[in-house]
Parts: C-alpha cells; sequence; structure tokens
C-alpha cells in the first residue's frame, strides 16, 4: 500500500430523509473507516441504511450531521471517480453490450476527450475485460438479448471499465440463481486481485461477504449504526471449495448471530 | 388455430365486405344519392373531380404537415424542459392542461381576426391540436429514467447536458415516436376543421362548397382522401417508429 491513511473516511454520520429533519432517520452516527484497495462488505437487515451508506460515501448524498472524507477530502458533491453496480443491472436498452461498457469513458476524464480518437484502443480494452467475465462473443447483442447472470456481468464490467478508485455495489448479486451468483464471486475476485480497487459490497448473503471481503461490516436495524466490525484474513485467492471449510463456516455463523442479535434487541 | 394467411387478408376482406354491403345497403333500400351515395359513385366522383381533388387534398397535406412538423420541433423541446426540470413541470402544468382542454375549433375564430381566412389558421390549428400529445409524451419519457441509472451518471461526474443526451434522450424516443403517431392524425382533424371554417383551398374547403351544392359524392369522395391521407401518414411513422427504437419493443413488434 502507497499510504497508509485510510481512504475513506465516514464519522459520526447520520442521515435523515425528508424535509426539516422530520422525516425517516435512515443512518444514525455510523462510523467506518477503510484503507485503500481493501475490499469491505456490508451486511445488515433491510432497510437499514446500507444503500443509504453508499449514496454517502459517494455524494450523491450529503449528510444531515458528521462528515466523509474520501481520497483526504471532504465529500461535498458526486464524486467523480466511483464505479457503481446494483441489483438491476440498469444497462441502456439502445446500447449493445459493448457500448453500455464504454459509457464511462464517454463520461470520466482524461478518457471522454480523448475517446474519439482512440476509440480502437478503448473497444480493445472493452473487448478485453467482457472476455474475463465470459462474455467473449456478446459484444454486439442488446442487453434484453442476454441472460440475468450476463447482464449483470456487463453491469460489473461497466463499473469497471474505467478503474475506479472506489467501487460500489448495492447487492449486485441478489437477483441471480445461486450457481451464476458464485460464478460471479470468483469473477469478482479476480478483477479485484488484478487492480485492487476498494470495494464497498452491499449484500444480505453471508457466505458472499466472507468469501469476497477483508472485512464485513454489519450494521444495526433501522436507525442504522455500525455494531461490529470482522476482519477476514482467510488467504487469497479463495476458491468456492473454501466456503465449506470449517473457519469459512465459522465465520459466516458467527457473523449470522450477531445480525439474527441485532435483529432482536430491535 | 388462427392461421397467418387469413390474418394477413382479413384486413383486406373485411373492408371490402364493408364496402359490399355498403352498396348492397344503398340499392336494396333505394336510399337517395344526397342521403348516402353508394360506393360506386363515391369512386365515380373521385374519378370525375380526379384533378381539383388532388389539388385540394395536398394543400391540406403541406397545411396539415407544417403544422405538424412546428408541432414536433415546440413539443419536442418544451417536452424536454419540462421533463427535465421539476420547477418548469410545476410552473407551466396548469397552464398546459387548461390550454389542453379549450376545443380547438373555438380557436379558429381567434385565428381568423388575426390572420384572416386561408392557410395560416389552418396551419396553426394543426400545430396547435397536434402539440400536446408530444410534449407530454417527451417529458414522461424524461422523468421515468431509472434513479439507479442517474447515480451511476452523476458519479461518474456526468453534466447535467450528458445524463441529458446519453440518457434522457433516447429513453425518451419511444415515447416521441409513439406519440407522432397520435399527432399526425389529431394534425389532420386541425388543418381539416379550420379549411372547413375558414378557407377556400384544402379537401375541408372542397367538402364544404360541395356539401352547400348538395353534391353528396364529392363530400363522401373528400372523406375517403381525408382516411387514406390519415392510414399513409400513420403508417409512415408506425414505420419509422420501428426502425428507429426497435429496442424498446425488445426486438418484437408491438401490437398497435
Ligand atoms: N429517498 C428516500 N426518501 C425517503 N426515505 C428513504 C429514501 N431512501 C431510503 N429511505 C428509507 O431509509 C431507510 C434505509 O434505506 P436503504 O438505505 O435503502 O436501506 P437498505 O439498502 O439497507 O435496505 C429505509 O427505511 C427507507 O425506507
Ligand atoms: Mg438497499
Amino acid at each position: 500500500m502507497s499510504s497508509t491513511a485510510p481512504f475513506v473516511v465516514i464519522d459520526q454520520v447520520s442521515l435523515v430523509y425528508g424535509k426539516d429533519g422530520a422525516g425517516t432517520l435512515a443512518l444514525q452516527d455510523a462510523s467506518l473507516t477503510i484503507n485503500r484497495g481493501e475490499f469491505v462488505a456490508v451486511v445488515g437487515p433491510s432497510g437499514c441504511g446500507k444503500s443509504t451508506l453508499l449514496k454517502l460515501v459517494s455524494g450523491l448524498h450529503l449528510p444531515t450531521r458528521g462528515t466523509v472524507h474520501v481520497a483526504g477530502q471532504a465529500v461535498t458533491k458526486p464524486l467523480k471517480i466511483c464505479g457503481m453496480a446494483f441489483q438491476n443491472a440498469t444497462l441502456l436498452p439502445w446500447r449493445t453490450t459493448l457500448d453500455n461498457v464504454l459509457l464511462p469513458l464517454e463520461i470520466v476524464e482524461p478518457h471522454a476527450s480523448e475517446f474519439r480518437r482512440n476509440r480502437d484502443k478503448y473497444v480493445a480494452h472493452a473487448k478485453k475485460l467482457l472476455a474475463t467475465v465470459g462474455l467473449a462473443g456478446f459484444e454486439d447483442k442488446y442487453p434484453w438479448q442476454l441472460s440475468g447472470g450476463m447482464q449483470q456481468r456487463s453491469s460489473l464490467c461497466r463499473a469497471l471499465i474505467h478503474d475506479p478508485d472506489l467501487l460500489l455495489l448495492d447487492e449486485p448479486f441478489g437477483a441471480l440463481d445461486a450457481f451464476t451468483r458464485e460464478d460471479l464471486w470468483s469473477i469478482l475476485q479476480t478483477l479485484w486481485l488484478e487492480k485492487r480497487p476498494t470495494v464497498i459490497l452491499v449484500t444480505h448473503d453471508l457466505r458472499e461477504a466472507v468469501y469476497l471481503a477483508d472485512t464485513v461490516y454489519v450494521i444495526s436495524a433501522r436507525p442504522g449504526r455500525v455494531v461490529s466490525r470482522t476482519t477476514i484474513d482467510l488467504p487469497r485467492p479463495r476458491t468456492l471449495e473454501d466456503t465449506f471449510k470449517p473457519e469459512f463456516m465459522e465465520m459466516a455463523h458467527a457473523l449470522r448471530d450477531q445480525i439474527s442479535h441485532v435483529r432482536n434487541t430491535q | 388455430m388462427t392461421k397467418p394467411w387469413l390474418i394477413r387478408t382479413l384486413p383486406w376482406t373485411v373492408t371490402l365486405g364493408s364496402l359490399v354491403l355498403w352498396q348492397l345497403v344503398c340499392v336494396v333500400f333505394s336510399i337517395p344519392t344526397f342521403i348516402l351515395p353508394t360506393p360506386i359513385e363515391v369512386i365515380g366522383s373521385l374519378a370525375q373531380y380526379y384533378e381539383p381533388i388532388t389539388t385540394h387534398s395536398l394543400q391540406t397535406l403541406v397545411t396539415t404537415l407544417v403544422g405538424f412538423g412546428l408541432a414536433v420541433a415546440f413539443g419536442l423541446v418544451l417536452g424536454l424542459v419540462v421533463g427535465s426540470s421539476r420547477v418548469v413541470y410545476d410552473a407551466l402544468y396548469p397552464l398546459m392542461v387548461a390550454f389542453n382542454s379549450i376545443p380547438k375549433v373555438a380557436i379558429v375564430p381567434v385565428l381568423v381576426i388575426w390572420f384572416g381566412i386561408g392557410t395560416v389558421p389552418a396551419i396553426l390549428t394543426a400545430f396547435l391540436i397536434s402539440f400536446f400529445p408530444i410534449v407530454v409524451n417527451v417529458a414522461t419519457g424524461l422523468a421515468t429514467i431509472e434513479p439507479e441509472l442517474r447515480d451511476v451518471m452523476r458519479s461518474l461526474g456526468a453534466r447535467k447536458s450528458q445524463i441529458l443526451w446519453k440518457i434522457g434522450i433516447p429513453r425518451a424516443m419511444p415515447y416521441f415516436f409513439a406519440s407522432l403517431k397520435v399527432a399526425i392524425t389529431l394534425a389532420f382533424v386541425g388543418s381539416i376543421v379550420s379549411e372547413t371554417v375558414a378557407a377556400n383551398a384544402g379537401i375541408g374547403y372542397l367538402m364544404i362548397s360541395a356539401s352547400s351544392r348538395f353534391d353528396v359524392p364529392l363530400v363522401f369522395a373528400g372523406l375517403v382522401v381525408i382516411a387514406v391521407l390519415g392510414v399513409v401518414m400513420y403508417e409512415l411513422f408506425v414505420l419509422i417508429e420501428r426502425r428507429v427504437t426497435f429496442w424498446a419493443t425488445r426486438g418484437h413488434e408491438l401490437v398497435t
């Protein structure tokens, strides 16, 4: 790691939806720090403010109280360094898979100004990325011609094409069947090991969290607070086989207990 | 099971059948021509007045297309503005609804006072009657962008104009083309209504003058021409819609 200062610092952050502070208290005094290149998973009961947390980190929402710093800078407007993927792939149906993946390059500098001139270079890069997620040969298909799993792969490629420093994933595999999901875990791990972006993954799947993350945060039911931080120090690359080993199971179970605890005390 | 050839020929069979039925009814009940001419008499009139009908139809077609063209340009711009700004939407909403609820025939006399009798009020009526559905549809297309998609764009640092250009406008296109089919039909209504009240050219004018001479077959010939023009224009826009926004129907054709 080049620097020792944390990359993301969330300090005593609260967020109230609605005007005049009269609305929903979605997040209360949440604090966490994330190092550059760290893979963080955030788990918690639904409605506890996980998506809200991602919006705060990316600057799409500003906190009601507290501060968010990314790369040493206070976040006061949407960051320009994020890649994002959601539960639904949100691809553009009028663009082919390739053109969907290229979208961020048309917006993010320095690529945007070079995009026209160096299109071939970018296309080659996008094709290579699509091939790593198993989508070689599907570049010219439209999203609606792809299965849900393939759409989600394209969506991951779109989130990663511009080598973002910060990757925000909001339950990206939530709508997929178990086999496709596990495929995508390995793909995501491979991609992450290659470029080492800082990742915040929101999930409700504890095996997913333990398989992928360096650190797992558990958030309590609404109003969300960070109730625990667990370091997963299993060696990488992890395999799907590993997920059935005792030490892996132990960690997943420990998390499970914490979650049922925060749900019951609510 | 419905056979494909049946589906393909059915529209023609039904149309022809109705004509035959119409002819039969006229003959059997010996309905006088000045009440309801037979299809054969209407076709005869079409042939006899071929030249004036062509001139007047062209007049109506051009009037309609100019009015429609204005409606497309104006409707698209207004739709984009209204759809991308909550403030503008709220500000204009009452005015637009109020305007849309005025029957456009009622505006023709005003237009005549301002512009005199002739082509201008017809063009303006066609424009006024057809721009509203375009505005509403384009605005709807913009306003229904998925919030996640907006988040993806904003977290890449996209400007508002980039979001509009790369997502908003393509997203609004199916809505836009769907509204064109409605708008072109309405534009015909507008120009013809105006021609029947305040013009000295156009199909509407031709029909009104034929009717005052009790030349009922010619009135019906006018109706036929209007129907044909309407169908041709409608189909033209269906064709364009299919080519431009095939992705909205996931490559399948919509049943319209
Ligand atoms: N835009 C919004 N306006 C009002 N309330 C919201 C909004 N977004 C989320 N909420 C509320 O805030 C709480 C946390 O939401 P969210 O962060 O989406 O939870 P999670 O992603 O953990 O399921 C929920 O109770 C939700 O209803
Ligand atoms: Mg959520």
